[in-house]
């Protein structure tokens, strides 16, 4: 059995975003990348799970589409313990392009897992999941919270507002992952990190389809008002002030 | 030519997100001189299905086949991607909630459409066809301008308000055709909580951090939620470390909700918390520490021990809500 992780390669989650002098593009400079939290949680799960299951699943290949600056951290996956890695050369636009192009790769290349993080941190998309899924044609389970083998057969539990459930699709499918499918990733280790470089990472052109749509500008929020503070003594005051004030109780 | 929003139901009821979400349909096929259709799946009474037209919507399609008992991802697509091509549609628009984040993408891929997620506005543009959305969890937004012929949004919810413009409504029964031996989500067990508040529809947080020192303190706080009627919520470190359950977990790797009042009792205010808060309407922050970073974000402060403060606050709320 082979399980596929897609990793989406963003901006460590306290940088500060700022934007170029017309607006026109945010400024990257100086940003550290990271493999987004997500695909990293996913990843770590699918290793938890190929240990466990005893030969039954074989790899873990991890697939970015994105060009060469998207290396290091593709490298990070292999030194954590993914067994190879596969690169769709392609500075991808929006979602569409990156789920077509994965989806390309998959269509020659099948797995019968393939994980991917409910959203990018970066423009959080929130769609390639389901937009490769659909693009294969292949059951997609959303919020997926908890995935294990039964034998042959995966189980997952998806968070639906209130309350989980459990839930079974036949493979091949796309679960789309969450808070709970691992605790915290793993960090890869000296000795991973020597055996990474051995490790075979496939570049291949795009042969999927291009994009639907394109960033044309952004902007920052709006500044708030500066915060009004309370006296301690008198906290009761602010149950008035949120009721006459603010109105919003 | 239509603008076709999906509404969900909750055991055959609408909430004020639907409401919000047709408000928005609305206002967008106003713009494009098209009619405003629904689409709701599964039973849902018929006095439930007459108020859509309160916000707007001129038409509901009912769809009620079998396939669609159990969410399953690609049936919904379906279902929905056949209702918008039979009803012309230019944009078709989802909550962007559970529902919406599992089945519109692949809705988008069925129309050969180009998708935006955590749509906060009416388009700024019509051609080109310019949405802006939340990006990096709200600490930007990105103008994303939509170039296919049909396009797929999700409202970020609470963004748009609800907004009431009545017209007449009809109701249809619409055959999606589905073909059940493609469709196989197997649900095994549901579990859900009653008879609490949903964290992600609660107009009204309350939210506890480190900063409440143990998880014996959370009397107070809940007292204080149940009196105004408010959902409650926690940090991360707060559930991680087994004070509160996860599903109170807010934040960037938690629920990213934006209610009306979000108060936070002794939390620092961190980054990563604050991507799935800060575009609540009003934020209190409490902390004995000046220098912490949610005084920054917030709309009103009280500087003190939370475990102090905390019993004014309830000693307030009940007052209130005796004159109230
Ligand atoms: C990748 C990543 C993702 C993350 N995702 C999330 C997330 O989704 N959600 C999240 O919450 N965090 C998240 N974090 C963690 C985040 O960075 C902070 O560590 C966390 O939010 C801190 O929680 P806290 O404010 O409760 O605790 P602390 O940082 O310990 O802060 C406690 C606060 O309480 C104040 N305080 C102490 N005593 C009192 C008192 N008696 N009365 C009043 N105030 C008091 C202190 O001054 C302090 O400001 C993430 C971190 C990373 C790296
Ligand atoms: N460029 C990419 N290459 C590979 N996988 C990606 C890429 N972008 C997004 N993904 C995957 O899709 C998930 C959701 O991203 P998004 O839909 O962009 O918010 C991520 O967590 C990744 O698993």
């Amino acid at each position: 059995m082979k399980i596929l992780v897609c990793l989406s390669n963003v901006p460590d989650t306290t940088t500060k975003i700022k934007l170029n002098g017309d607006q026109s593009a945010l400024d990257m400079t100086g940003v550290q990348w990271v493999i987004n939290p997500w695909d990293e949680l996913a990843l770590t799960r699918a290793l938890d799970l190929k240990e466990k299951s005893e030969g039954k699943i074989d790899t873990i290949t991890v697939i970015t589409v994105g060009e060469s600056l998207t290396e290091p951290t593709i490298r990070k996956a292999l030194a954590v313990g993914a067994d190879d890695a596969v690169r769709i050369n392609l500075n991808p636009t929006d979602d569409y392009e990156v789920a077509s192009n994965i989806a390309a790769w998959v269509k020659n290349n099948p797995y019968n897992i393939i994980l991917t993080g409910i959203e990018s941190s970066d423009y959080n998309g929130s769609a390639v999941g389901g937009m490769l899924a659909e693009f294969l044609k292949i059951p997609s389970v959303s919020s997926v919270s908890f995935l294990d083998m039964e034998g042959d057969k995966p189980l997952m539990k998806r968070e639906i507002p209130g309350g989980t459930e459990t839930i079974r699709v036949p493979m091949p499918f796309v679960a789309i992952v969450q808070k709970g499918i691992a605790l915290d990733p793993r960090i890869p280790a000296m000795r991973g990190i020597m055996m990474a470089r051995k490790k075979e990472l496939t570049v291949v052109e795009p042969a999927g389809e291009g994009s639907k749509s394109t960033y044309i500008g952004f902007a920052m929020p709006k500044a708030k008002a500066k915060v009004k503070m309370i006296d301690a003594e008198n906290a009761g005051q602010l149950i008035t002030l949120l009721h006459e004030e603010a109105k919003v109780i | 030519m239509s603008v076709i929003v999906y509404t969900e139901n909750w055991d055959g009821k609408f909430k004020k997100s639907s409401y919000e979400l047709v408000s928005y349909a609305h206002a967008l096929a106003s713009e494009l001189g098209v009619e405003t259709i629904a689409i709701s799946i599964g039973q849902v009474p018929e006095d439930q299905l007459n108020a859509l037209a309160n916000y707007g919507a001129n038409k509901v399609l009912c769809v009620k086949n079998p396939e669609l008992a159990v969410l399953d991802n690609a049936a919904y697509a379906s279902a929905i991607a056949r209702a918008a091509k039979a009803n012309n549609a230019q944009v078709v628009v989802f909550a962007n909630n559970f529902t919406g984040k599992a089945v519109a993408p692949r809705v988008a891929v069925k129309l050969e459409a180009g998708m935006a997620n955590s749509v906060t506005t009416l388009p700024l543009s019509f051609s080109p066809f310019v949405v802006q959305k939340n990006i990096f969890n709200g600490k930007a937004q990105g103008n994303l301008q939509i170039n296919s012929n049909i396009k797929v949004l999700s409202l970020a919810q609470n963004s748009f308000g609800v907004k009431e413009s009545s017209v007449s409504l009809t109701i249809e029964n619409f055959d999606a055709q589905l073909d059940s031996s493609k469709f196989n989500t197997e649900l095994i067990e549901k579990n859900t909580v009653s008879g609490k508040i949903i964290l992600t529809d609660a107009e009204l947080v309350v939210s506890g951090g480190r900063g409440m020192k143990s998880p014996d303190n959370w009397g107070p706080l809940e007292e204080l939620a149940a009196i105004l009627g408010a959902g409650t919520a926690c940090s991360r470190p707060v559930a991680d470390e087994g004070w509160r359950p996860h599903s109170e977990h807010v934040g960037q790797t938690g629920k990213v909700i934006a209610p009306n009042l979000y108060i936070a009792l002794g939390i620092s205010g961190a980054i990563q918390h604050l991507a799935g808060v800060s575009s609540s309407k009003v934020i209190v922050a409490v902390n004995t520490d000046p220098e912490a970073p949610f005084f920054e974000a917030a709309d009103y402060g009280i500087l003190g021990d939370v475990n102090k403060i905390l019993p004014k606050l309830v000693e307030a709320a009940k007052a209130f809500k005796a004159h109230s």
